[in-house]
């Protein structure tokens, strides 16, 4: 069986340890090898920040590279088009629409390129666009985004729902579990 | 039992079932996590030290008791605990005693980017380097009886991409913690030139017995698949060496880079037609190689910067890159930077404004080096700030009067209170902010010893700094609130004219503690608000301009009011 490369890239801050957290779990649980890359540290400050999880049968490589990716879990539109060329030619990239101005946009040095997603959708990129950030509201907390967007993407793999929420209840905070449960059931259901 | 763990969980779970005693670490990307477990364990002592070379001498002494001992660091704290780290080669142990060091390549959080493996080299000790968590966990465990047996602490190194990736590991059964027999023995723990010259040769004689380990132990292994392709890889690297050449190439993993096994590689060249190293950063072992008459492709290939991935090694055995698209769009970058509401922003804001001069220090607060506050005139190490503005006063008298040095609370424990002790004694008016945010911000909270808790977040011994910076010397200690603008301007002004040098406390916890509160998000009035920008100069990431008016994402803005109290035209509120 073939490794399959799944990227987790958004904005330090918008919770991506936490998905990539769920995402390894539930994939060990499932009987895979995983290999689980994060970046700790300075970038998390509200920089770029890109998570990489691998599993299959033996996974050697914690990291991915350009036309890699199967998946690209985006929690901001300008990091889904950042690591775009992480993508392999037939892959997907499920993305919040969500902007989040960097820094260089902030102070003038540079513009948002507003339109990036239909750029590389007309270069023939898969992309499936959502608001997360109005469902992860709707589920009763901004923060839970990543998580709306984990339902969004799980169905990319072949792994029924259940599997899913059972992981949630393991992964996270007690008090946080049906909030996220909601959330991921109004990505799932998006 | 199977579980999934980054790197340094795997070293803490392996330290801890190796029957760990006393660990004592100072934090550092990429290494803080190591400790941050281990706390997690009741069964032994954990602790923050003030910095690494403490930490390393209060492992040292844990040893010394008979305790299995550990300090966990970055790359750039063994070089605060390098002076312990010589001699406790000379000394060995008696507990078990593991230092582990954790390498940045390609600088994901790290001034530089230096290989740990030349400490190992230089003060003759052993070291180990796991591949992935599994090893990570194993080489922990086995270290504590490698260094017992041979009688020296055990270097174990890591670098980002080992620490931060989680892979599976399976533990073993856990060894108690033993407290061996302590016996005084002044010839082999006392350091002095007599005793310390007989300790030499021994030192000789363990890095020879270890060479002989090295050619045949469960650290280095062989993969004989190909007679063609032999390739002598370690850590990371090897993983990215199976990822592309999977079994077309036979391959010498070496676990243990210090000391490097002779005849063991010897007779895998032989049996190859061409021998590749593949290693990051410095060629330590290609040097070793040709060192040995061994012709071979090293970093003529593959760079000594930054880190390797699959796409170096498939690019340097000429693979096709595989297909990508790009946007024609600039992406714009998006660089760390200060979080909305940051106490270290209107101490920054002052001092740029004013055209202070300003050398920095290692913390959360490097990031008053980037636009638009572009704060920051030097970061060297940690506490050169302090002792640098004194050199740099010292070199330009007209420069106490617009010079700082900024510290974080953290920083200023570590390293920056002996710079003041010769600001105070060597006698320079000079002007240190001490930006006291009450933890340890950029690693990730840590407890130090100026925020009244320990590591398991227990009440702790509590330092003054007020009371500290005078007992050291200056008379001038103030403390300011950097979310009061007109309070850091007098106080920057006032600090700069004395003509006697001076502490600023600059006081404020990080916003993002959870014991603290946040402020109901500001807004602006875009009726009022005259687009002079002002507000955008505090590089605050909740503000920005849209539609020609500033606008604040009132899910970042916590309500410091920095910036409110900037807007001339009472626009903001």
């Amino acid at each position: 069986m073939k490794t399959t490369s799944v990227m987790i890239v958004g904005v330090g801050g918008q919770g991506s340890l936490l998905a990539s957290k769920l995402l390894g779990r539930l994939l060990v649980d499932e009987g895979y090898d995983v290999k689980v890359s994060e970046v700790h540290g300075m970038s998390q400050r509200g920089g770029s920040v890109v998570t990489y999880v691998r599993f299959g049968e033996k996974v050697y490589s914690p990291i991915v590279t350009d036309g890699e990716a199967d998946l690209i879990i985006s929690f901001e539109k300008l990091e889904a088009a950042r690591y775009a060329r992480y993508l392999k030619k037939d892959g997907r990239i499920v993305v919040n629409t969500q902007q989040i101005d960097p820094m260089p946009v902030i102070i003038g040095a540079a513009e948002y390129p507003e339109t990036v997603l239909e750029e590389l959708q007309a270069k023939g990129m898969n992309i499936e666009a959502l608001d997360a950030l109005a469902l992860a509201e709707q589920a009763g907390s901004s923060r839970a985004v990543n998580i709306v967007l984990m339902g969004r993407a799980a169905k990319q793999f072949d792994i029924p729902y259940d599997r899913w929420i059972a992981a949630i209840e393991k992964t996270v905070a007690p008090k946080f579990v049906e909030m996220n449960k909601k959330a991921f059931d109004l990505g799932y259901h998006s | 039992m199977k579980k999934l763990m980054i790197g340094n969980q795997a070293v803490a779970a392996g330290l801890h079932d190796g029957g760990l005693g006393v660990v004592s670490s100072y934090p550092g990307t990429p290494s803080t996590e190591i400790t941050e477990f281990l706390a997690k364990y009741d069964d032994l002592h954990s602790e923050w030290a003030p910095n690494e070379k403490v930490a390393c001498e209060v492992a040292f002494g844990a040893s010394l008791a008979g305790a299995r001992s550990a300090c966990a660091m970055k790359h750039v704290g063994l070089n605060v605990a390098a002076d312990p780290l010589f001699t406790l080669s000379y000394t060995g142990v008696n507990g078990g005693m593991v230092i582990c060091v954790a390498d940045d390549p390609a600088m994901h959080s790290s001034q530089n980017e230096q290989d740990s493996r030349h400490y190992a080299i230089a003060a003759k000790v052993p070291m180990l380097e796991p591949a992935d968590s599994q090893e990570a966990y194993t080489f922990a465990k086995e270290a504590f009886a490698l260094s017992e047996k041979y009688d020296t602490p055990v270097l174990l190194r890591m670098c980002t991409r080992i620490a931060h990736s989680q892979s599976i590991v399976e533990t073993a059964e856990a060894i108690p913690p033993v407290l061996k027999n302590y016996e005084k023995n002044p010839a082999k723990y006392i350091m002095m030139p007599g005793n310390a010259i007989k300790r030499h040769p021994v030192v000789e004689a363990r890095t020879e017995a270890l060479r002989e380990l090295a050619e045949d132990c469960i650290f280095n292994t062989v993969e004989m698949n190909s007679d063609e392709i032999g390739i002598i890889t370690s850590g990371c690297s090897y993983l990215y060496v199976k990822e592309v050449l999977g079994d077309n190439a036979s391959i010498l993993k070496i676990g243990m880079p210090n000391p490097l096994p002779v005849n063991l590689i010897k007779e895998f060249a032989s049996k190859v037609k061409k021998l590749y190293i593949i290693e990051e950063l410095d060629p330590v072992i290609e040097n070793h190689v040709r060192a040995l008459g061994i012709e071979v492709i090293g970093k003529e290939l593959f760079s000594p910067l930054g880190e390797f991935s699959q796409q170096t090694i498939a690019a340097a055995f000429g693979m096709d890159k595989k297909e990508c698209v790009t946007a024609d769009a600039v992406i714009p970058n998006r660089p760390p930077m200060m979080c909305a509401g940051c106490p270290h922003r209107g101490m920054f804001y002052t001092l740029a404004k004013n055209k202070i001069t300003v050398l920095g220090d290692i913390g959360c607060y490097t990031l008053g080096a980037v636009p638009p506050l572009n704060a920051l005139d030097s970061t060297l190490c940690m506490g050169a700030s302090v002792s640098g503005l004194h050199g740099f006063n010292l070199a330009r008298p007209e420069g106490e009067k617009k010079s700082v040095a900024v510290i974080g609370d953290s920083t200023f424990m570590h390293s920056g209170m002996t710079g003041l002790v010769n600001v105070a004694y060597n006698g320079t008016n000079s002007t240190t902010i001490i930006l006291d945010n009450s933890i340890t911000g950029m690693t990730g909270h840590q407890q130090n010893p100026t925020t009244g808790y320990n590591i398991k977040g227990d009440p702790a011994a509590k330092v003054d700094l007020e009371a500290l910076c005078k007992a050291l010397g200056i008379n001038r200690v103030r403390v300011v609130d950097p979310y009061d603008l007109a309070a850091c301007k007098t106080a920057v002004t006032e600090e700069l004219a004395a003509e006697e040098p001076s502490v600023i406390i600059s006081r404020r916890p990080c916003v993002l503690l959870k014991s603290v509160k946040h402020e109901a998000p500001l807004t602006v009035d875009s009726d009022k608000c005259k687009s002079c920008k002002r507000c955008m100069g505090l590089g605050c990431p909740a503000i920005s301009m849209k539609d020609g008016k500033a606008r604040i994402d009132t899910t970042l803005c916590v309500g410091c009011g920095v910036c409110k109290q900037l807007c001339a035209f009472d626009a903001i509120g």
